[in-house]
């Protein structure tokens, strides 16, 4: 009965036989040369992808996580699990986060296990350390993925759990962990600023809390601890000797029996894991908390065409071209597309779509981007911030066009107009870099720094200020005009000396493992999860309320 | 159509009361209203809501659980005869059936009492008298000592001149109470005693005879009738030798071997047995078969018997119909050579019970039941539905399954088919145990005796693992049943079509997994089921991967499942009841808990190991010690006692008692502590 009403009051179906939206995307051709090769590459990337989060999904060595198996513990990814609610997904944030970061080091995941997933039927931030990993000590990989995780928790308004399990702060590597803004300390700014806007703070303390660590129970709304498994102090036993001489163990000093029953640091008392997992869940249930989605929401359909088909039309070589209304067509519902403006800036194309049922206004590249195009991305984020749409940008940009008739035509001040509404637009932003994401083109294209609610990354994407080939180009062209100037001479061998290393280091940092690595997206996904790591996305960002947008000045 | 009609010495039966519970009082009621006969019934406390109650036309209330305070109260039974205006009285098997007080009281109050005359009882009641009885009729007995003396000397001694094993039995029991067996001299004292003491409980007198015992014996019985007129038929011969705790469990009609100069002398002679003692209306003569086909009489029930309907169903006959035909004084409606022997009939007896705990008898809620539909001329006599008790006052049986075919082999069949197809969720059942039984090579031969169970125990109590078809299955449609019930659960939230609720268990750059822990019996499965593209699972354990499909249907609590593992494509339900799922496939039952995390088990009531707990659900008939006995390991501590059957709670290891938690006539539960000890300093010091 309450579904109906929701259905009379939040949707208007109109159902007569013209009505509907037009459908885009055509059947591709899977058995053309150039698909087969399109879909060879982008297998391989897409099992390279895989085979590398297969491992980093192990955690920590075989013996530390026996180690930690027998103490009678849970692996963090089994605590994650038995923390959800059966049949929940993980939308799990940054995997590769700390791969090859750290020369002689290696932290699988950044030694902490973020995402977001249904707990008690709310959907929450779970920020798990993972014990098997250097003890879950914070590598600064590990600081910025936990303030991240909290970002993302308080610009979705989503509650947040902590598993603690860690001894705290990387000591060898606190320059890098402690003094900064968004070091170890913002981690309980966050929780205090998110406790005060009525984002709950949850912390279940299964393992050590020392030092600052102890903040992160101390500080949440409600925690929990594990009897003779979990300890929270401010200086463990050693440091205590040294400064007081007093001997006491750890569990006296800051076991669960010490903080429920005589300092109050903690409220509930849990057996086991399991147990305390369990009192978790019955925190999250009496939060008191409904998702009310401000946009209206119909009956998601599937794509009219198969998500696998993103392989062969997209392949690994972004020089190649494909119409991004194909990539549209196997994410969004039904492959129906409103297409805004379809004749007008025609490299970039927009219009509007459902996503799992939520509105969505899309925009996506299909080539440089022109004045035209540049003015037609701002009407429609100006469209669809007027009607609280979330907006996805599907980036594979160069940028925008350069030249005497682009300058002349203004492209500074339109590409301009484009960069200011997207940084202010104030409805949920999501960033899938689907190809190239290069110059300004990021930026007007929602890059990261432009604060999307979430930014992925497909395996066959590349980001840098420009191509690893212009790039050398550009130095080669400056050296030569020197050398030129010097009156030295400058032969081809030079110029390949001066270029290779160049478009070699380009390659290597333009790569989404070496971004991803160091935390400039969410996560690298593959290209068939697209639509579901968007929906689930999508969902995960309309648990804040709608917010009001107020665009800066438009340079007319 | 056919009525008892007022004509001559005849007399006219419109109402009668059945003095029983359960599956009988239904059973009689179903022919009495087929008559146009009226029924009454009567209940205790614990029936109130039975199905007897719920048919009856009329149903009186007559006292407490316990049957001495209600059944068995004859005054009661007799005010609710003539308070209602029956007159006549069933009293089916059981309770006042073979009570010769009560017999001879219906006459008195003048209320036809359907059953022989009184006398017929007492001399068949008395095992010494109706043995002298038989033999002076030429009906062939087996030796033994039915004296007078009962003192344990002599009946010691005349157990030593018989020669052990022997039987000790009352003389006025039946049904496997008050019988024990002494295998040696050594065993003899306390074997007396438990006979004498369960004879007293149930039939209020302790007479023991002593008897040879017939080892490997086949237990083979007639079914006769006799009306007021002198005639009598026999309806052919019954074998239920395959007997636990020396109870039927599963009869068959003909018995299987026999020639038809056997069957025809064995008929003859339960005649005449019947006819020495006057017999009116139906009777069994019970006789020990040995392996060359010669019989002895045992004894004779005077009573209709549990498992009269085989023989119905192979002589076409109601033989609740001739008992009322009868006792309302008509002829027998038929003759000797008008009675023809047509097939081949199967009773399998569906117990409350444990068979791999000693078939301990069980109680608790049918919290789901279903009788076999697929399978023809099958019928299930039952007294219970879905929703009901199997109480602990009286006998746990839940129903009885009698499949017919045409012969042996083609009814065995149908009877294992039918007993996979009866399903029962809620307490422990027999019905696995019947499935092995009647699939059992011995048992296909027809090679039964008495002692077939203890006989062929490994082959009837196998190892039995949960197979890997079975748990793909229940692990599938445990996924696939919790995604339904997150789809049922997101229609109520503001946000019905969220990703977060529909995306069933998905993971980035992973399949969708789900970890899952099952327990079959003791052993525990970790269980992982991925997702796979085309919407199938992969489903791992034990080092093996399964891939998986199934299809769900619900039918009511049921879900009725396909599946398809392996490419093997297969049916089967399920019932889930809390955190067990129950899945009912052509391997028979099987139960797969999800195991309850330790938080929530260690605040259970169950006792510590060291005190003495209540294996069955029962009723306390005696406490042994008092707070501070000091005892020493396998003393007795308290007797139980469980559908009339009594069982010693032993002391689980030396120790002093600290406290004793029920007195004599609670009622208890399984699992329940009994006896608290004093805490082993030991083990108390350790936290």
């Amino acid at each position: 009965i309450l579904y109906g009403n929701l259905q009379s009051h939040r949707l208007v179906v109109r159902c007569y036989y013209v009505d509907g939206s037009p459908t885009i995307g055509k059947n591709v051709d899977r058995d053309s040369p150039d698909y087969k090769e399109n879909h060879d590459v982008m297998t391989k990337l897409v099992g390279e992808l895989k085979g590398k989060v297969s491992t980093i999904l192990q955690g920590g060595g075989e013996k530390a996580r026996n180690r930690h198996i027998s103490r009678g513990k849970l692996l963090p990814r089994d605590r994650i699990n038995k923390l959800l609610d059966p049949e929940s997904p993980f939308l799990e944030l940054s995997q590769l986060a700390g791969y090859q970061l750290y020369k002689d080091e290696d932290v699988p995941a950044g030694g902490i296990i973020t995402g977001i997933g249904r707990v008690s039927g709310v959907e929450c931030m779970i920020v798990a350390n993972d014990p098997t990993v250097k003890g879950g000590s914070y590598y600064p990989i590990t600081v910025k993925k936990h303030i991240r995780a909290q970002e993302i928790a308080q610009q979705n308004h989503l509650p947040c759990i902590y598993l603690v399990d860690s001894g705290g702060a990387n000591l060898p590597r606190q320059a890098d962990v402690f003094p900064d803004r968004d070091h170890f300390g913002r981690i309980f700014f966050n929780q205090a600023n998110m406790s005060s806007l009525g984002i709950p703070q949850v912390a279940v303390v299964l393992g050590s809390c020392t030092a600052g660590g102890a903040y992160v129970p101390a500080m949440a709304d409600e925690s929990i601890i594990v009897k003779k498994q979990g300890t929270i102090f401010l200086g463990g036993p050693p440091l205590v000797r040294a400064a007081t001489g007093e001997e006491v163990s750890a569990e006296d000093l800051g076991g669960a029996d010490l903080h429920c029953s005589k300092s109050g640091v903690t409220d509930y008392y849990a057996q086991d894991d399991d147990h305390a997992l369990s009192q978790a869940r019955n925190v999250v249930r009496n939060i008191n908390y409904q998702k009310d989605p401000q946009v209206t929401v119909i009956q998601p359909e599937a794509p009219l065409f198969p998500a696998d088909d993103l392989y062969g039309i997209v392949g690994g070589n972004l020089k190649k071209t494909y119409d991004i209304r194909e990539v549209i067509a196997r994410i969004v519902d039904g492959s129906k597309f409103d297409e805004f403006k379809a004749m007008y800036g025609e490299t970039l194309v927009t219009g509007f779509a459902r996503l799992w049922g939520y509105p969505v206004g899309i925009i996506g590249n299909n080539g440089v981007l022109f004045s035209d195009s540049a003015l037609k991305g701002t009407h429609f984020i100006q469209l669809c911030c007027q009607r609280n749409i979330p907006l996805v940008f599907l980036q594979n940009i160069t940028g925008f066009m350069v030249g005497r008739d682009a300058e002349a035509g203004g492209i500074a001040k339109n590409g301009a107009k484009m960069v200011t509404a997207v940084a202010c637009a104030n409805v949920p932003k999501f960033t899938v870099i689907i190809g190239g994401s290069y110059g300004a083109g990021n930026y007007g294209m929602c890059g990261r720094a432009y604060s999307p609610r979430f930014l992925y990354m497909w395996p066959n994407a590349r980001i840098s200020v420009m191509g690893g080939e212009q790039a050398a180009n550009v130095l080669a062209q400056i050296t030569r005009e020197q050398r030129k100037r010097e009156g030295k001479p400058w032969t081809d061998e030079e110029e390949m000396a001066l270029k290779t290393p160049v478009i070699k280091k380009y390659e290597k940092e333009g790569s989404p493992y070496f971004a991803s690595a160091r935390l400039w997206d969410d996560g690298v996904i593959d290209p068939a999860d697209t639509r579901n790591v968007l929906g689930l996305s999508l969902s995960a960002a309309l648990n804040k309320p709608k917010q009001k947008t107020s665009f800066g000045v438009f340079r007319m | 159509q056919s009525r008892a009609v007022s004509t001559g010495s005849t007399t006219s039966i419109d109402k009668i009361l059945i003095a029983n519970r359960g599956e009988i009082a239904c059973r009689v009621i179903k022919t009495a209203r087929s008559l146009g006969i009226k029924t009454v019934c009567v209940y205790s406390d614990a029936d109130k809501n039975s199905l007897h109650v719920a048919m009856a036309d009329e149903a009186y209330h007559i006292g407490p659980p316990a049957a001495s305070q209600s059944y068995l109260c004859q005054d009661k039974i007799i005010d609710v005869a003539k308070k209602s205006g029956a007159q006549a009285v069933h009293p089916g098997y059981g309770f006042l059936s073979e009570n010769v007080e009560f017999a001879e009281l219906c006459g008195k109050e003048g209320i036809i009492f359907i059953g022989p005359p009184s006398s017929a009882i007492r001399d068949m009641g008395i095992k010494s008298t109706s043995k002298a009885i038989m033999s002076a009729a030429g009906v062939p007995v087996i030796e033994g000592y039915h004296g007078e003396d009962q003192s344990d000397s002599r009946l010691k001694q005349e157990a030593a001149n018989i020669g052990y094993p022997v039987m000790i039995k009352a003389v006025r029991g039946g049904g496997g109470k008050g019988m024990r067996i002494a295998m040696t001299e050594s065993e003899f004292d306390e074997q007396l005693e438990s006979a004498r003491r369960e004879a007293m409980k149930s039939f209020g007198d302790q007479v023991m005879l002593i008897e040879k015992f017939v080892e490997m014996p086949r237990h083979v019985e007639v079914q006769v009738f006799g009306d007021q007129h002198g005639n009598y038929v026999y309806l052919f011969e019954r074998d239920c030798s395959v007997q636990r705790r020396h109870q039927k469990i599963i009869e068959e009609a003909p018995a299987p071997g026999l020639n038809d100069e056997t069957r025809r002398a064995i008929g003859e002679a339960a005649v005449r047995a019947a006819r020495a003692v006057n017999y009116v209306g139906a009777g069994t003569v019970e006789f020990i078969m040995d392996k060359n086909q010669d019989f002895f009489f045992m004894e004779m029930n005077t009573r209709l018997q549990v498992e009269h309907p085989v023989t119905e169903m192979v002589t076409g006959t109601d033989l609740v119909h001739w008992q009322i035909k009868v006792a309302a004084g008509e002829k027998l409606p038929v003759t000797q050579s008008d009675i023809k022997l047509n097939g081949h009939a199967f009773e399998a007896r569906i117990y409350a019970e444990d068979p791999n705990n000693s078939f301990m008898p069980g109680a608790g809620p049918l919290l789901h039941l279903s009788i076999p539909s697929s399978v023809d001329n099958a019928r299930v006599d039952t007294g219970v539905r879905q929703g009901d008790e199997v109480s602990v006052h009286y006998d746990p049986m839940i129903a009885k399954l009698i499949v017919w075919s045409e012969d042996r082999e083609s009814a065995l069949k149908k009877c294992r088919s039918a007993l996979l197809d009866y399903q029962v969720v809620g307490l422990n059942t027999n019905i696995q145990f019947l499935t092995d039984l009647a699939q059992h090579p011995e048992f296909i031969k027809g090679n039964v005796h008495t002692d077939f169970i203890p006989q062929y125990y490994d082959d009837l109590f196998p190892q039995r693992t949960t197979s890997y078809m079975a748990v793909c299955q229940a692990v599938v449609t445990m996924v696939i049943q919790q995604a339904q019930r997150v789809q049922q659960q997101v229609k109520y939230t503001q946000d019905p079509f969220s990703p977060f609720w529909l995306c069933k268990a998905s993971r980035i750059n992973q399949s969708p997994t789900r970890w899952i822990t099952l327990m079959d019996g003791d052993k525990e499965l970790k269980i992982e089921v991925v997702t796979n593209e085309d919407s199938s699972y992969t489903v791992s354990f034990d080092g093996q991967s399964y891939t998986v499909s199934a299809e769900l249907k619900q039918s009511g609590e049921r879900t009725n499942i396909v599946t398809i593992v392996d490419g093997i494509k297969s049916h089967a339900s399920v019932v889930n009841v809390g955190n067990s799922l129950h899945l009912f496939s052509t391997e028979g039952q099987q139960e797969l808990r999800i195991p309850v995390p330790k938080f929530l088990s260690t605040s259970g009531q169950s006792g510590s190991l060291a005190d003495a707990v209540a294996p069955m659900p029962g009723v306390i008939e005696k406490v042994v010690v008092t707070p501070g006995t000091q005892v020493e390991k396998g003393d007795p501590l308290v007797i139980m006692i469980a559908m009339k059957m009594e069982y010693v709670i032993r002391a689980p290891k030396a120790g002093v008692v600290e406290s004793v938690f029920y007195k004599q006539g609670d009622t208890v539960q399984k699992g329940v502590t009994l006896v608290h000890f004093v805490e082993d300093q030991s083990e108390s010091s350790s936290d």
